[in-house]
């Protein structure tokens, strides 16, 4: 079972993302379940949401708190230095950020990656939602699953223009990263 | 079809499959996603229901007692201070057994104000004389929700869905949708014998003396007790149609010669069944699934308990002054059983309070001391001032 | 079954439910039955035999509405006296479909109903009963958000200003200055110390398509009213003022009488409303004073110790408020008009007129 946390501030589309990363997984064939850290935040409070995706069907409801991946829809998050609490090793991490991605790795002891999320979603979507950029990185990423299976997913949830610009933005994203840097371990951990 | 939905979405998709000919809510957290997704559904004439958006959770319950007793099949969803609201309509239409609907999105009853889940909601009205299902997760909630309006037509009884607010409600996971024409098979149009009708004018609801009081009220329990087969009758065709159970009454996982059993209900039955298989264990555990809570199901948990030596009762909610309501009826059911297990029991996940996998080992430690009197299990009574605790 | 055998059922029904010939090839039956009542023939949806005290002005009022109502209606009843007179287990007074739930809830179970016959596109018009303690207090909430949903249901309050099932109870409706069980006059006290409370405005502010007052003094300015409501589509709401002999102190051959002053005083305006606005209001010609309707009830009766100094500050409290209907609803009309009050005076139902 892979597990995943997605840290963001309320109104990034941080349920969305877990919503969207496990509709993808589903339409990869796997099973999936994605859950927000329940709370009553407003706009721009800290969230957190949760993804496990598997071969099997999962049972388990608890949150996720040694996530193999973590992603961060904003930067700032991390003046909380447990931000990345229980983050397994090696320590994949995916930062919304424009900063070099070694800032981060030094500073936290992780294997961070960054991409321009903000900025990419702003140009290609319009709109200041870096979450779907993230995704699109992030399965580039560990190669779980194919980008196609997160357009799937968009498909679910969007139409029209915002569709097409969105899947745009996700081969765009794609695009920022080294297909398959973060590894074999995982995958790994997907089939036991 | 198999989709991956939020479970809210899930519940109004079954809901709206049962073709219910009058909707009536009031928004709670965690209940809302379901009304809004029924509301949407209606919107885009997907579904043809009379949507009553009504002024209070009392009025809901109101106005489909109401619509019900009129012939039309009925649905009403709630939460928490809503149940408890409602609580006097919902032993008003048990007691005028009125066939009825409702999906409770399990959350904790305040005060102090929490939005997250246990079950102090549909524990507190579990002396209301509805059949309470609960769901171990959204697919038995779907097929539970698509049942329950065949047990409620089978019986004239209402029943109350119960799936953990949040915890199911707003999780996005894969369920096997049943098609329209599937559950229109398992399912005929609603038929209520005693409907309000001009052509058979009949009185509902009449003042009942001393006289008759005692032999009304019984013949509501046994009503109740007769409806466990009804349940567990309408799982088994519900299985034979789609293959899935949702399991009758209640159900026993793990090694059939277990001597320690772990009994729940809920979301939290998922948990712990992972943590039975995945966790390494000083001993064999078996877990009990109560599904059906009212009628209690008193014969099968006996058969279940049988050879234990330990039972851990988990509630998901407190009588305070006396304990959990799961283990107190529990104990009762067990009293006089030889040898009856020793029973252990606690509250766990009050509030929202995340369950973890690692809690059925820590549950298991204890067995080795004498048994503990019920308590908050994963309380840290270090944060109480030493008064309180 | 032989055509004179048909016939014969036919009569026997007709004695039974005394309805009119179905067809003029129909023999009519001979009145067996002296009763002029019973062969009357109007719709019984309220049958004769129910519990009622003597007098009571809701068992009339309500028998009044089921005349009008006709058959093809369902009620919602609020818990209160009508409701239990009419419903002893196992027996009921009910020709229609009648179905009792709670106290606060009548207007939410009517919408319930009416919902349901909408989903099955039936036209069978729903009806919600309550006292005044249902309607203008505890059920408040549900008939506020039935009226603002537009639901097809006419609401009738049975207004007899005070919990009565209960023993007697200020309610929001009960008048000022009343003596209630629960509002005593005594030495510190001269009655309930509030105002009724005046619901129909409230009812008015919905601008729902039709609401009225009516009197149980008045039988065919309800019959009218009622009928009225019935063809309405959409919320109506009618509030019937009902004496009762027992809670108001006053003897039961006399309740059309005391109706009929709270009527004629002005302290009970019968009127009606479209969309909120005042459409039609019964004038008073001679308004009489209130002390005239005041003095028929035990209830008022500390209002009339002379020695009492706060007890004609009180009538004159009354009497303004009176007074204030009077020129509110510009009772006091010039032109001749069918629905004078002087002009029901002719009405003698339910007892001696002194």
């Amino acid at each position: 079972m892979i597990e995943i946390r997605i840290h963001g501030r309320g109104g990034q589309g941080n349920v969305v993302a877990a919503y969207l990363l496990a509709s993808a997984a589903f339409h990869d064939g796997k099973y999936c379940q994605a859950f927000p850290a329940f709370g009553a935040e407003r706009r721009g409070a800290p969230v957190a949401a949760f993804v496990r995706i598997n071969e099997q069907r999962i049972f388990r409801r608890n949150q996720v708190r040694e996530p193999h991946y973590m992603v961060v829809q904003d930067a700032t998050l991390l003046h909380n230095r447990s931000l990345t609490g229980g983050l397994r090793p090696p320590g994949y991490m995916l930062v919304n950020s424009t900063r070099p991605a070694q800032e981060f790795s030094d500073e936290f002891g992780v294997w961070a990656v960054t991409i321009p999320a903000t900025r990419l979603a702003t140009e290609i979507v319009g709109r200041n939602v870096p979450n779907v950029a993230l995704l699109s990185a992030l399965i580039t990423l560990n190669g779980m699953m194919p980008v196609t299976a997160l357009e799937k997913a968009l498909a679910d949830r969007f139409s029209g223009s915002i569709l097409d610009k969105n899947v745009k933005l996700v081969e765009r994203a794609s695009a920022e990263v080294e297909p398959g840097l973060w590894t074999e371990e995982v995958r790994h951990a997907a089939s036991a | 079809m198999r989709q991956a939905l939020e479970g809210s979405q899930a519940i109004a998709q079954a809901v709206s499959r049962c073709r219910p000919e009058v909707v009536a809510a009031y928004p709670i957290t965690p209940q809302t996603h379901i009304v809004e997704n029924i509301s949407k559904l209606v919107a885009d004439g997907v579904l043809d229901t009379e949507l009553v958006s009504v002024e209070s959770e009392f009025s809901a319950a109101s106005v489909i007692l109401g619509a019900a007793a009129a012939g039309a099949r009925a649905y009403t969803a709630s939460s928490s201070q809503g149940i408890l609201l409602m609580a006097e309509v919902l032993f008003n239409i048990s007691g005028l057994r009125i066939p009825v609907v409702m999906t409770c999105a399990n959350r904790a009853v305040s005060a102090p104000l929490s939005i997250w889940n246990d079950h102090a909601d549909s524990m507190a009205v579990r002396d209301c004389g509805w059949i309470q299902l609960h769901c171990l997760d959204n697919q038995e909630a779907v097929d539970s929700t698509v049942q329950a309006f065949k047990i409620a037509q089978d019986t004239e009884l209402p029943v109350m869905v119960c799936m953990d607010g949040f915890v199911l409600t707003h999780t996005l996971e894969v369920v096997d949708m049943p098609e329209q024409d599937l559950i229109d098979r398992f399912l005929p149009p609603f038929k209520f014998q005693r409907a309000l009708d001009p052509k058979r004018p009949i009185t509902q609801g009449a003042l009942v003396s001393p006289d008759f009081f005692g032999e009304i009220r019984h013949s509501h329990h046994a009503a109740m007790q007769k409806s466990a087969a009804v349940i567990e009758s309408v799982d088994a065709d519900w299985a034979a149609l789609t293959g899935r159970r949702c399991g009758g009454l209640l159900t026993v996982e793990g090694p059939a010669d277990a001597e320690t059993g772990v009994l729940a209900l809920g979301s939290m039955c998922g948990t712990l069944l992972e943590a039975m298989e995945t966790l390494p264990m000083d001993r064999p555990v078996k877990l009990i699934k109560l599904r059906c809570f009212r009628p209690f199901p008193e014969a099968a948990l006996r058969e279940a308990t049988a050879g234990l030596r330990d039972l851990i009762v988990l509630d998901r909610a407190v009588t305070p002054g006396l304990g959990g309501t799961v283990g107190t009826e529990v104990k009762g059911t067990l009293y006089g059983t030889d040898p009856g297990p020793r029973i252990h029991t606690y509250a766990v996940g009050l509030g929202g309070r995340d369950i973890p996998l690692d809690i059925l080992p820590d549950l298991v430690a204890t067995l080795d001391k004498p048994v503990a009197p019920f308590g908050v299990f994963d309380a840290d009574l270090e944060k109480l001032a030493p008064e309180d605790r | 079954m032989t055509d004179t055998s048909n016939a014969t059922r036919l009569a026997e029904l007709r004695l039974k439910h005394g309805r009119p010939p179905a067809s003029p090839a129909e023999p009519s039956a001979p009145p067996r039955d002296k009763d002029l009542r019973k062969s009357q023939p109007r719709f019984r949806g309220l049958e004769a035999g129910h519990r009622a005290c003597q007098g009571c002005g809701e068992a009339l009022a309500t028998r009044l509405v089921m005349e009008s109502a006709g058959p093809d209606v369902m009620i919602a009843n609020a818990t209160g006296c009508l409701e239990v007179f009419t419903t002893p287990w196992p027996e009921s007074a009910w020709r229609v479909p009648w179905i009792h739930s709670l106290f606060e809830n009548a207007a939410a179970v009517a919408a319930g109903m009416e919902s349901a016959m909408k989903a099955k596109g039936h036209r069978t018009k729903v009806l919600a009963f309550g006292g005044d303690g249902g309607t203008y207090d505890i059920g408040f909430q549900s008939l506020s958000g039935m009226l603002e949903r537009y639901h097809n249901v006419l609401y009738v309050c049975y207004d007899n200003e005070a919990y009565m099932n209960t023993g007697i109870q200020r309610s929001s409706s009960t008048p000022h200055a009343a003596s209630t069980t629960t509002s005593p006059s005594g030495k510190a006290r001269m009655g309930k110390r509030h105002l009724k409370k005046d619901l129909l405005s409230i009812i008015a502010a919905h601008h729902i398509p039709y609401a009225a007052s009516a009197s149980v003094a008045y039988p065919t300015d309800i019959r009218r009213k009622v009928r009225h409501a019935m063809e309405t589509e959409g919320p109506t709401f009618i509030v019937i003022h009902s004496p009762c002999p027992l809670g108001w102190g006053h003897d039961g051959s006399v309740t059309i009488e005391v109706a009929r002053k709270a009527v004629q005083c002005g302290l009970f305006p019968l009127v009606e409303l479209e969309r909120g606005e005042v459409c039609n209001v019964m004038p008073i010609r001679q308004p009489q004073p209130v002390s005239e309707y005041l003095k028929l009830q035990s209830r008022f009766r500390h209002l009339f110790n002379d020695k009492d100094p706060r007890a004609l500050e009180e009538r004159q409290h009354l009497q303004a408020l009176a007074d204030h209907n009077i020129t509110l609803f510009n009772l006091r009309g010039d032109q001749a008009d069918p629905m004078d009050t002087a002009g029901m005076d002719t009405v003698r139902r339910g007892g001696p007129v002194h």
